[in-house]
């Protein structure tokens, strides 16, 4: 068995897999029990200044369904925690008591003054706590006062903010960021220059589900009205998987430790998110669908795809980094076209449909009177969207032309590498490349 | 026969509360839930093979498309376009060898859509609300005599009202209907369904039924040809095919199409008679019906006797499976060779068969017997030509069915025929359909002309 053992930061869990701060993190019941099916470590729902805020008494969730109802896409305007300070203090004390060998972080958001976060930070470190994660992120609600995302969604905030924390602070300092922004670098780059000690991502993104289509309004509601909420689950993780991989393969930002967060279900996710940079993992949607028994999957998963590759944890971190680039690095004489397995076809069609109707014509529908589906060589581009759309796993793949002639182009396959920036149909394409 | 020599044909064999439950739904209705689950599996396949297999070529993928959606009435007005008749083929379909025999899923996991049970989620609800989906078109002022108000006559009939023209339908039975009314198994269509759909298709409106009249004998072709612009054919088969044996008029030998429908307008089942051993020759759907049914109505005993194998009968392999599990048991390769009672049928003599070197049918020499309470002929229809034969006589006759072209045109000018009557086709409800709504787009293109 692999050792998922992981230090975050200097912080010990015994995987790498955390609950993110959340409802599922909201109260010593719930981490208790998240602790005893086996997660690794927990970032405390975020903590706010008392009198603490109060939630809506209506909706505060809503989904994206397939039709067999599984949760695509999750959606959600709860607020910070709703609790007294003093009752959380008091509760994670105890679960750092309880469960010494488990990493407990607390979120945080405060106003946006030096203040605050020089009187509350001590506070909450008091209780044993391994580090802080600055909630920076939200994008309901809290960042109408002035806090979460209007705070994340500013360079210049996040830096002060983060300075002020760490001074505050003795333990490590998280910086989470939302996506609700252009370009994750600025932020991620503001938060380095105020000495971050690591960035998690990403917070949800901003959403309406759908409207209600007996009423025409949005949906949910409280009292007829309705408001955007944090949207994450499934859906969400390409998204963050590209912001993770722009911070871990820019010069400016790759040295920030990465907690990797958004849409991680199975170890298959995070296996994405290691190694594409992140260090570490948080959850919350998957819990939230399922309970917190999908740690099993989650560790053992790991484990077995570990023992299969013969890798560590540490050298899964950041493996696929190397191979993000620019779309102008892409080699242009690189040839690719598309392969039906007719042993495997189950003879449905769509890549035919979806290369007619969409693409490139490149798909028969009959060879010699029979219903087949064959790539006609001479139209393929190599695009993949009949692999995409085929419904049987590896019955269409993609083979890469070495030798020869494009039968398309009419070109000769060149070992030559030719990117954009060398292109001759470039006008600003760089004379020479050495 | 019992003891004392009498046959033992009894009523009330079964209690109400098992007879209820012998006769319920074959295949209960799908769920909203069940619906969209099973509807999320369609591929949406081009040019699908399902719509392919279809006799009506129901745009299978575009229906279960809009059954994803909570389209529902979208979904039914695509299958009924096609097929109006699309609420009873979700019943009655042999759907294992038609629609889902071709589902790509076969391929894929062996467990194709169901797609029989999709069509009726999507139908039931528009007979159960009376939702019309259709317009007539501007009245053309002609008007067409259907003969028959079967599956393959209603399909012509609302596909011609559809298309502006009148149409009055001439149907023997009280009841339109045809055979989904008396000829198919009660537990296939439940609650009065295919009066429900006979309704449904009359509201589309320009139709007038007029039940209780028979071709050839309170009418003349002739008389019909003259008083309307077309006449459409539709009088499905009326007689069975005899056994061609002595005793055969001995009671107890009886037709199993007339029990049936004796079944499908009884409204108190457990008083129906039926014996305690029955024996059923054919292998057809019919026969089927009637040995699953006799068995449900309490029946101690039913063998079905078929002088062919398993791959040759007429009867779907569920249907074969759904009389085994029903408690039927099915001989194979064996064919009645006489009948033996004195006042009533008391035994049935059969001589096993096989497959000569020249592929013909011959007998072993060897043989068994059965006795029997009642004996059922489900071997098959023939046209009525008692009433028929004359009334038929200029007509173009194969076979003992009248001979039409691919658009369901005879061999008289400005007649048409269809369904079970004609000699091409497979005599499945879905092909009538098929049929009569062929002829009613071909009439409409002859009245046009003229």
């Amino acid at each position: 068995m692999a050792n998922l053992k992981t230090k975050f930061l200097g912080i010990s869990s015994p995987n790498p897999f955390w609950l993110a701060s959340a409802p599922p993190t909201d109260k010593a019941y719930n981490v208790n029990r998240a602790f005893e099916a086996g997660w690794g470590g927990a970032v405390w729902k975020t903590l706010g200044e008392d009198p603490h805020i109060v939630n809506v008494n209506g909706p505060r969730y809503s989904a994206l369904h397939s039709n067999d109802r599984r949760v695509i896409g999750f959606n959600n305007i709860e607020l910070i925690t709703d609790r007294p300070l003093q009752t959380n203090l008091d509760e994670m004390r105890q679960i750092k008591n309880d469960w010494p060998d488990r990493a407990l972080v607390a979120s945080v958001m405060l106003p946006m003054n030096e203040e605050t976060w020089a009187k509350y930070l001590p506070m909450i470190e008091a209780t044993g706590i391994d580090g802080f994660e600055l909630n920076f992120g939200c994008p309901h609600g809290m960042s109408e006062r002035g806090m979460g995302a209007a705070v994340g969604q500013v360079p210049e905030y996040i830096q002060m903010a983060t300075e002020w924390a760490k001074k505050a602070a003795s333990v490590p300092v998280i910086v989470k960021l939302t996506p609700n922004i252009a370009n994750i670098l600025p932020p991620a780059k503001a938060a380095l220059d105020g000495g971050a000690d690591a960035v998690s991502l990403i917070n949800t993104i901003n959403s309406i589900m759908r409207v209600d289509y007996e009423s025409l309004t949005m949906y949910p509601t409280t009292d007829g009205m309705g408001t955007h909420g944090g949207y994450c689950g499934e859906a969400v993780k390409p998204i963050a998987l590209n912001m993770v991989a722009e911070i871990a393969r820019t010069a400016d930002t790759r040295a920030l430790p990465i907690s990797g967060i958004g849409g991680i279900s199975d170890w298959r996710d995070a296996v994405d998110f290691l190694a594409l940079g992140a260090s570490n993992v948080q959850v919350c949607t998957a819990a939230m669908v399922y309970g917190f028994r999908i740690i099993d999957d989650l560790v053992a998963g790991l484990n077995n795809f570990l023992d299969d590759k013969q890798l560590k944890l540490d050298d899964l971190i950041g493996k696929a980094v190397p191979s993000v680039t620019d779309w102008q690095y892409l080699n242009l004489n690189y040839v690719e076209k598309a392969v039906i397995d007719q042993d495997l076809c189950i003879q449905c069609g769509r890549c035919y449909s979806a290369c007619e109707d969409t693409s490139h014509q490149a798909i028969t529908h009959t060879v010699n009177g029979e219903r087949r589906f064959e790539v006609i060589d001479e139209e393929c581009v190599g695009c993949n969207l009949c692999v995409s759309v085929c419904p049987v796993d590896s019955c269409i793949t993609m083979h890469q032309l070495t030798e020869g002639i494009d039968p398309r182009t009419g070109q000769a396959i060149s070992q030559d590498k030719i990117n954009w920036t060398m292109h001759p149909n470039n006008p600003m394409r760089k004379t020479k490349q050495k | 026969m019992s003891d004392n020599g009498q046959p033992d044909i009894q009523s009330h064999r079964l209690d109400d509360g098992e007879i209820a439950h012998n006769f319920g739904d074959l295949h209960p209705p799908l769920r909203r839930s069940e619906a969209l689950i099973e509807a999320d599996r369609c591929y949406f396949c081009f040019d699908a093979p399902c719509t392919t297999a279809c006799p009506t070529g129901i745009d299978i993928p575009a229906f279960i498309q809009k059954i994803r959606s909570d389209n529902v009435r979208g979904s039914a007005a695509t299958i009924l376009s096609e097929n109006i008749m699309g609420g009873m083929c979700a019943r009655v379909c042999p759907t294992e060898v038609l629609c889902e025999e071709a589902c790509v899923r076969n391929t894929h996991e062996d467990k194709p859509v169901e797609i029989g049970l999709l069509q009726r989620y999507a139908t039931d609800p528009i007979f159960d609300s009376r939702t019309q989906l259709f317009n007539r078109e501007p009245p053309t002022g002609k008007t067409v005599a259907v003969i028959g108000g079967g599956p393959a006559g209603l399909s012509c009939a609302h596909r011609l009202a559809l298309l502006g023209h009148d149409v009055v339908v001439f149907n023997r039975d009280p009841k339109a209907g045809g055979l989904n009314e008396y000829g198919i198994a009660a537990y296939k269509t439940i609650d009065d369904f295919a009066q429900k759909e006979v309704e449904y298709i009359l509201s589309i409106g320009g139709i007038e039924l007029r039940n209780g009249q028979a071709l050839g004998r309170d009418f003349a072709l002739q008389d019909l040809k003259e008083d309307y612009d077309a006449v459409f054919i539709g009088v499905g088969l009326g007689s069975t095919n005899a056994l061609g044996l002595d005793h055969e008029s001995l009671p107890g030998v009886d037709d199993a199409i007339e029990y049936i429908a004796e079944i499908r307008q009884s409204d108190d089942l457990g008083a129906l008679p039926v014996g305690r051993r029955v024996v059923v020759i054919g292998g057809g759907m019919t026969a089927i019906d009637i040995a699953v049914q006799s068995k449900r109505l309490g029946a101690e005993t039913v063998d079905i006797v078929y002088r062919r194998g398993p791959e040759h009968m007429g009867a779907s392999e569920f249907e074969q499976n759904l009389a085994k599990t029903s408690g039927v048991t099915i001989h194979h390769w064996a064919q009645p060779a006489s009948l033996h009672g004195d006042e009533h049928v008391a035994t049935i003599r059969f001589e096993r068969t096989r497959l000569d070197s020249d592929g013909r049918l011959a007998t072993t020499g060897d043989g068994f017997e059965l006795t029997a309470d009642t004996v059922f002929k489900a071997i098959g229809q023939l046209l009525d030509f008692s009433t028929l034969r004359t009334a038929i006589s200029d007509l173009e006759v194969r076979n003992d069915r009248i001979v039409v072209n691919d658009s369901g045109r005879t061999s008289l000018r400005n007649v048409w025929a269809g369904g079970d009557c004609v000699a091409v086709g497979n005599d499945l409800t879905v092909t009538a359909v098929q049929q009569g709504k062929i002829a009613a787009i071909d009439i409409d293109r002859a009245l046009r002309k003229e």
